[in-house]
């Protein structure tokens, strides 16, 4: 079943590139083959049982390279589930708003399709070697969705700097993989046999190698400062979809691996490494945060928060690999992390969708030529407050839940994680600012004349915000399924 | 020891196939060569066959491991030579079908394809032999077709690339025969075996001096540095079957030659390090010389370069590790259907020189586009390609033969590679009029991109093929 649902969107993808159907019918099956996707894994989460053994759920495997201990091996747990969801939710929103695109739209159903079978597998990957193929497959396709249907000037450039940056970051990775291949005896890529040897534990200098590599390659991806450069010419450049993308389930890929990768197949080493994650954890939640408020260009600014709202995420692993502290703080503080995830990914994927209405309208993304579009787009600025105000962690939405849960496990973990607070504070200031600066006032600018959402664009981003307020209103929905897996985790970081 | 030619079948087809296809050639008008070049192809075909079933069945990661066994007392039948065989005929398959375009109707396409023939039967003696002596022969049958079919085309860049190639060929071919006479002179035989022991209590200095000569031909031959200098010249100045053909068979043998040859070396040396520092120097020079070209097959010819660094890596540690081998046979296979694809894709864009030339290819022919991408993403090593096997492979071997710094300088050597193989991808997908293409050319980068594919997610059967892997 796991199989078939990552397969499905790239034999769609197949289908699209090689046959010549017209366009509508491959925007229209870009929608179909995503729900269908959708509901697949929906029927997945209703058979899901976590596990009593703190092992998978539908887990498969295949021989692939048997002389190098590699299989097809995939299989969900509570870390796992919420970002196949999360996936497939946005790609299925982001096929709707889709409807509209009018440049090569088959070609553009066919990438975003096989992107998708790319994020899928890698939130199921049981196999360091199928993770990486995902991970390297996720830059290729992003490249091309950049260079091909990005919309800035600097296009191939941005392009290009996001595939050398990141691919980097999957060399180092690759790197990281291949040392923990070596110390485990047998030699094995099979994660799950990984993190049961968690083969470098008696040896500091290799296992800090190793991790360090780990850490690197993820961080670009997720990214925290110093490796966010790429990041903001990225989302400039990148089509409304293409940000999406990007900004919800992209990065989720670096933090992702934290918590399946780097924490429990190196606990010793990630325990000594902790204050360093906390520290750059910390730090890209100030810095993002500050360079948002900078900003005049409403696009980059919420590219900047994506840094800020990732830090939320770095710093609860950081602070879950604290050793002598309490357990408890430790599980709400990864509970949290992965919340902050899926979290994320809905709440920034629809303020970039949104953020692409204003694009398609006017073709300008700077704050100061709109104004008042409350009252010329006044179903725009609603979603875009809801959208801004669950973003900055109000009650009710999964945003609060979320940074909630991080702050409480952090903070009971150390009082320094309170030093990321004004985070939270200055996030605040900046989307009041933006709502201020565009919705507020009389009709100026480029606002005038700006025709409000249109039904393709607005039902994907309500249901984007929708699902946020139902994470929001019954946290239990989420929260059981990722508790047990977090208390497993934090119990494998502790050995 | 067995001395039943009947062991030789596939390389005695090459050679029947190339004399018949000459003769074949000389005797038939110029409307009808294309029966010289089938007389090439069924050669290939039954070289291929009696390849396959001559592959031994139960072998190990080990030079002569397994049922291995010398025939003539000089030619290993291990499973090294096995994938040799069946990699190389593969290839000069390939190089047939893109070049039948550029060939079809000149005045030398027999003689090409006997060049061809011959060309990969010194590939694959060099890949399969035990004794310098055979080595010696091997060379200058692996190298003189080369000299030929470099300068086959009647153009001033080919000759100064032909005058080039042969130079430093025949410089190099003296170092060889120079190390030989050296390294049998003190081991007192010019088998491997005599090799392994009789230099074990020879003086370093000695030893090193004959060894590097002979490993200065091999050099020649797989195109590393520092004797690379003919390659990215040949490469641009051959036809482009030819240089398809030189950039991908002759390394094939002068690798696993190498492999054969620095495994039985004794320990007085640090050989991985020398070895691990002329890879690092390949593949570094390669790539940064390869930066700044313009020209579609220079840039090939400097990235087959470049490879040739990442494949010395396990020549490397091939006596520190068992998975050495195997990894090198994994990355030599991939290479060759990769590198062959890409130049597939040139002959199929005869007229397209520069890398602004390629532009509007994704527009006007989209599989011919794709074709490229596959190739130039796996020549990157992105996975599921079979270059991103071949590194894989390659990495773990020399991480566990104790090299760690060469996979990290390797690394990063992979990311500089990955800007100039974009911007020549970058360019097939920007708007333009690319030029007329060619059929039998399309059809080859085709298949070679399906072969890409295929290595790359095959995986489990082509490791299989070259031998268990497992470390430890």
């Amino acid at each position: 079943m796991l199989s078939s649902i990552i397969f499905l969107p790239l034999v769609a993808a197949a289908l699209l590139a090689v046959l010549r159907v017209p366009d509508r019918v491959a925007r229209w099956t870009w929608v179909a083959v995503t729900t269908a996707d959708l509901v697949l894994v929906g029927v997945l989460i209703a058979r899901y049982e976590t596990p009593t053994d703190g092992g998978l759920a539908f887990e498969e495997r295949a021989r692939w390279i048997p002389s190098v201990n590699s299989s097809w091996h995939v299989g969900v747990d509570g870390l796992s589930v919420p970002l196949l969801a999360l996936t497939a939710v946005v790609f299925c929103a982001c096929a709707v708003y889709g409807l509209r695109e009018d440049r090569r739209p088959r070609q553009h159903a066919a990438l975003f399709l096989a992107l998708q079978t790319t994020c899928l597998g890698l939130f199921a990957a049981q196999d360091l070697i199928v993770f990486f193929l995902f991970f390297d497959l996720s830059i290729v396709g992003m490249y091309a969705a950049i260079a091909g249907w990005g919309h800035g000037r600097e296009a191939g450039r941005s392009a290009l700097q996001f595939f050398l940056y990141t691919f980097l970051g999957s060399l180092a990775l690759l790197l990281g993989f291949i040392g923990l291949y070596l110390a485990a005896d047998p030699h094995t890529f099979d994660i799950p046999e990984l993190i049961a040897a968690a083969p470098l534990q008696d040896h500091p200098v290799a296992g800090g190698f190793v991790l360090a590599a780990l850490l690197v390659g993820l961080a670009v991806k997720t990214p925290t400062i110093p490796f966010h450069t790429w990041l903001p010419p990225a989302h400039t450049d990148a089509s409304a979809i293409g940000s999406a993308v990007l900004a919800a389930v992209l990065l989720k890929m670096g933090t992702y691996g934290f918590v399946r990768i780097a924490m429990p197949a190196l606990p010793d080493a990630w325990r000594g490494a902790a204050w360093v994650v906390l520290a750059v954890g910390i730090a890209s939640v100030l810095y993002g945060a500050l360079v948002a408020l900078a900003q005049t260009d409403v696009k980059r600014m919420i590219a900047y928060t994506s840094i800020n709202h990732m830090g939320y995420v770095v710093l609860a692993v950081g602070a879950a690999g604290l050793a002598g502290t309490g357990t408890a703080a430790r599980e709400l503080a990864v509970t949290g992390a992965v919340t902050q995830m899926v979290s994320h990914g809905l709440l920034t994927g629809a303020l970039f969708l949104l953020a692409g209405v204003l694009h398609d309208r006017t073709g300008s993304y700077a704050m100061r030529d709109y104004g008042g579009l409350a009252r010329t787009a006044p179903l725009w600025t609603g979603l875009f407050a809801v959208a801004a105000f669950g973003s900055l962690g109000i009650p009710a939405f999964s945003g609060f839940i979320a940074e909630f849960q991080v702050f409480a496990g952090s903070i009971g973990t150390t009082a320094w994680a309170a030093i990321a607070l004004p985070g939270i504070l200055i996030t605040a200031a900046l989307f009041l600012r933006a709502l201020q600066l565009l919705g507020t006032g009389l009709p100026g600018g480029r606002s005038i004349g700006f025709s409000d959402v249109r039904a393709v664009e607005a039902v994907p981003v309500t249901g984007l915000l929708l699902l946020s307020l139902a994470i929001g209103v019954l946290p239990w929905l989420l929260l059981d399924l990722i508790t047990p897996a977090s208390a497993v985790l934090v119990d494998l970081v502790g050995r | 020891m067995e001395q039943s030619p009947l062991a030789l079948l596939p390389e005695l087809c090459l050679l029947a196939g190339a004399v018949a296809t000459l003769l074949a050639g000389s005797f038939l008008p110029r409307q009808r060569q294309w029966i010289a070049r089938l007389i090439a192809v069924a050669a290939l075909l039954a070289a291929a066959v009696s390849a396959a079933l001559a592959f031994p069945r139960h072998q190990n990661g080990h030079f002569g491991g397994g049922d291995a066994e010398t025939v003539f007392g000089a030619f290993v039948l291990d499973t090294a030579t096995g994938v040799t065989r069946l990699v190389v005929v593969a290839a000069v398959l390939l190089v047939i079908g893109l070049g039948v375009d550029e060939l079809a109707g000149t005045a030398r396409e027999s003689e090409t394809y006997a060049l061809l023939l011959l060309g990969g039967l010194g590939a694959i003696v060099l890949a399969a032999t035990d004794d310098l002596l055979v080595l010696a022969v091997a060379f200058l049958l692996a190298s003189i077709p080369v000299y030929a079919l470099v300068g086959m085309v009647r153009s001033p860049g080919a000759a100064e690339a032909a005058l080039k190639t042969y130079l430093l060929g025949a410089l190099s071919g003296i170092f060889l025969l120079l190390g030989a006479t050296v390294l049998s002179g003190i081991a007192g035989g010019t088998a491997y075996v005599d090799l392994a022991t009789g230099l074990a209590g020879a003086p370093a200095a000695a030893v090193a001096v004959g060894a590097l000569a002979v490993l200065a031909g091999l050099l020649f031959e797989a195109g590393g540095v520092p004797l690379h200098q003919w390659v990215p010249d040949a490469t641009q100045g051959a036809g482009t079957a030819a240089a398809a053909f030189l950039t991908t068979v002759p390394k094939i043998g002068a690798l696993v030659a190498a492999a054969r040859l620095v495994d039985v070396l004794p320990d007085a040396l640090s050989w991985p390090l020398l070895v691990g520092l002329l890879a690092a120097a390949t593949m570094t020079l390669a790539n940064l010389a390869a930066l700044a070209q313009t020209d579609a097959r220079r840039l090939l010819g400097w990235s087959t370069v470049s490879q040739v660094g990442y494949l010395l890596m396990p020549v490397a540690v091939v006596s520190s590790t068992s998975a050495a081998t195997p990894a090198l046979l994994v990355y030599l296979a991939g290479y060759a259907v990769t590198n062959l694809t890409a130049f597939a894709v040139l002959a199929a864009v005869p007229g397209a020189r520069s890398l602004t030339d390629f532009r509007g290819l994704a527009r006007q022919r989209p599989w011919l586009a794709a074709a490229l991408g596959i190739s130039l993403l796996s020549l990157v090593g992105t996975p599921p390609t079979a270059v991103f096997l071949g590194k894989l492979t390659v990495f773990t071997a020399a991480w566990d033969g104790g090299l760690a710094w060469l996979v990290v300088v390797a690394a990063l050597n992979t990311l500089v590679s990955l800007f100039y193989y974009l911007r020549w991808l970058v360019e097939a997908f920007r708007p333009g009029d690319p030029a007329p293409t060619a059929g039998w050319a399309h059809g080859a980068a085709l298949a070679g991109a399906l072969g890409v594919l295929a290595v790359g997610l095959g995986a489990g059967l082509v490791t299989a093929l070259t031998g268990d892997g497992t470390l430890g």
